[in-house]
């Protein structure tokens, strides 16, 4: 399946800023994280087509996964 | 001699000047009397909601307007350099606190003053400069000031006062009493960039007759605290925690608050061409990372602080293609009023509207949330930012299409015929639509302050997973979350810190601990987070009694009809939180 990726902030440095990839069906948002080398802890805030999702949230196929560092404003 | 030394350095006074005595301005300094204890809001509310009568007009001699570093200004306590203005709002017509950044608070504070408040009206149609230094306070006529843009009111004070002085001003609109005019404050490095933005208290200077407080404390001390000892060390505790916490202390010195506009926009959560759905497609070209990135190429400033004291450095610099200044690094708020909610995605015309708003005084969030309702009614094109431009420019000339945009996104929604304006108690919603982000929903409806996203600051337990998480997207749970923060920024805002140490606070007992600690050695106090939390109840306990007496009823506790019964896009959700539960925020 397909999937596209975003990354935010921080976690473009030595990644990308947005990426299509192939994933076997069944995916979870962790097997993506360990692929691209962020630590638990720096994937702060993870979104599926814009929903709050957790590490062992079950990928779809045409799904994007949106993954931010700690951050904040106001 | 000594006594009279430290009680100068120990912020205890208050000034009032009546601008309608006979004769002329009238200067009292007393003591603290029933007001000794607050600082900040906590001040500026309990002088509002004793002295103002709340069925007065905003822009009458019977409005007070009310100056206040917070309770650790003035002190080495980092982030500790926030300013907050009261009155009665011409906007909301209820009761107003105004929070503003730069250099004013810390330096009012070791002044010795408390509380600046200004009274009454003047007769004459003169304009006023106030300068208060070591010496004293003096007040004079200057009407070659009148009309000046704030850069060029600074740039006039720096040369007749010299370059180590902090101004407060309006600009034009302040002048021209319009609902979205705001009060500048100077920045480190002189420049008006930081505003109490929100809810016309720059009119309310206007109506009497001040433009600028030149504040100079050369030759004034620190505010000594009562234990020197306690107070070294936990400020080194409250500065460690800021620095650990990953918001604090990486994401808002390296992108600052634009940050979130990428979260925001893939959260589903990011209003666009006036509330109209919830993601934009420009948002990545105006995101935090693509201004940090231009602001780096330019020689500008990614990283910044706007006071003295500052450890998060949230701010930035922001150069025009020429590597010339043109602006602070415009906030996250600001972007988007001016930006996707006007379906505008150009950075350098932003930042343009940025610097315009700072000169004319204006509140950005007002300003633009206005520009966007005019769209909706056809004066200008989504997303035609040379027409965004001219009409910023309207209401720096004061035109009569100016006057009107001046007058906010309410009073506009109405000349133009806008059905769909989104405002509450006539205050423009800032930048997270409360359809997919409910918790701050509660606070737009709820807050004494009207549609204000500082004061309860749901969006981070909603969005950004600090201080636990709760699913923006359904109305459990979103009572409660308002609430809380409700309090506990009441009870910030009086301290005189920034209200981004709340994302290390909340997150971080020990950094709360830092702060209570900071209060009780520098004022011999033993206050425990009940004591905090009573704090900011007694706070926001003021602000609805001034309010219930100013008329207001749960019916202003309320979104505009149509965020309940039109569904946003991409989540197609619509505000469900019920009215009841509205009603049961304030419940303790």
């Amino acid at each position: 399946m397909h999937i596209q990726i975003k990354l935010f902030a921080t976690l473009r440095k030595d990644r990308f800023d947005t990426d299509q990839r192939e994933y076997t069906a069944g995916t979870t948002v962790l097997v993506v994280l360990n692929d691209l080398v962020i630590p638990e802890g720096e994937a702060a805030i993870i979104f599926v087509n814009g929903k709050h999702a957790g590490t062992d949230h079950v990928m779809l196929d045409g799904d994007t996964l949106s993954i931010f560092p700690p951050i904040g404003g106001g | 001699m000594l006594n009279i030394t430290l009680w100068r350095c120990s912020m205890d006074k208050i000034l009032r000047i009546n601008m309608g005595a006979e004769g002329g301005p009238k200067i009292t300094v007393t003591p603290l009397g029933e007001y000794a204890g607050f600082g900040g809001r906590a001040m500026t509310t309990a002088i509002v909601s004793k002295e103002v009568p709340p069925l007065c007009h905003p822009l009458s001699s019977e409005n007070k307007l009310v100056i206040a570093p917070g309770m650790l200004s003035g002190t080495v306590a980092a982030m500790s350099g926030r300013l907050s203005v009261g009155c009665k709002s011409p906007l909301t017509g209820g009761i107003k606190e105004s929070n503003s950044g730069g250099q004013a608070a810390q330096v009012i504070g070791r002044l010795g003053y408390a509380a600046i408040v200004l009274e009454g009206k003047p007769v004459t149609e003169d304009l006023y400069k106030i300068v208060i230094n070591k010496d004293g306070v003096k007040i004079s006529v200057d009407n070659s000031l009148k009309m000046l843009p704030n850069y060029d009111l600074v740039a006039k004070m720096k040369t007749e006062f010299g370059d180590k002085i902090s101004c407060i001003s309006i600009g034009p609109a302040g002048e021209m009493k319009m609902n979205i005019a705001s009060i500048a404050c100077t920045d480190m490095e002189l420049r008006p960039t930081r505003h109490a933005g929100r809810g016309g208290v720059g009119a309310v200077m206007g109506s009497k007759g001040v433009k600028t407080i030149v504040l100079d404390d050369t030759g004034m001390s620190m505010r000594a605290p009562k234990d020197p000892e306690k107070f070294k060390d936990a400020n080194k505790r409250f500065v460690d925690g800021l620095k650990q916490h990953p918001v604090t202390g990486q994401a808002l010195p390296a992108f600052g608050t634009n940050v979130l506009t990428n979260i925001l926009s893939e959260a589903g959560g990011y209003p666009t061409y006036n509330f109209k759905q919830g993601t934009f497609a420009g948002a990545s070209k105006i995101s935090g990372e693509t201004m940090a990135e231009l602001e780096t190429k330019r020689g500008g400033m990614p990283t910044h602080g706007c006071h003295r004291g500052c450890v998060i450095r949230c701010s930035g610099v922001y150069n025009d293609k020429d590597g010339h200044y043109l602006t602070k690094q415009p906030e996250y708020e600001t972007v988007w009023a001016h930006g996707g909610n006007c379906g505008i995605d150009d950075i350098d015309s932003i930042a343009m509207l940025d610097f315009l708003d700072d000169n004319f005084g204006v509140d950005t969030i007002e300003m633009g949330a206005t520009i966007a309702v005019a769209m909706d009614a056809g004066i200008a094109k989504f997303g035609d930012a040379e027409a965004a431009i001219d009409l910023v420019k309207e209401v720096g000339k004061g035109s009569h299409l100016g006057r009107i945009l001046g007058g906010g996104a309410a009073v506009t929604g109405k000349v133009f015929g806008v059905e769909r304006v989104p405002v509450v108690k006539g205050q423009a919603m800032p930048a997270y639509d409360p359809r997919a982000v409910k918790g701050v929903g509660v606070t737009y409806a709820t807050s004494p302050m009207g549609a204000d996203h500082t004061a309860g600051y749901a969006v981070a337990t909603n969005i950004l997973k600090v201080g636990g998480f709760i699913d923006p997207l359904v109305a459990e749970g979103q009572i409660e979350l308002s609430r809380n923060l409700q309090i506990a920024t009441a009870a910030i805002d009086s301290t005189g810190m920034c209200i981004f140490i709340a994302f290390a606070v909340l997150d971080q007992p020990e950094t709360f601990q830092a702060l209570l600690d900071l209060l009780n050695a520098f004022y011999g106090l033993n206050l425990t987070g009940d004591g905090f939390i009573a704090l900011g109840q007694k706070v926001l306990s003021m602000e609805r009694d001034f309010n219930a007496r100013a008329g207001f009823t749960s019916q202003q506790d309320r979104l505009p009809r149509y965020f309940s019964t039109e569904s946003l896009a991409p989540h197609n959700v619509k505000f469900d939180v019920k009215d009841e539960d509205l009603d049961k925020v304030f419940n303790w």
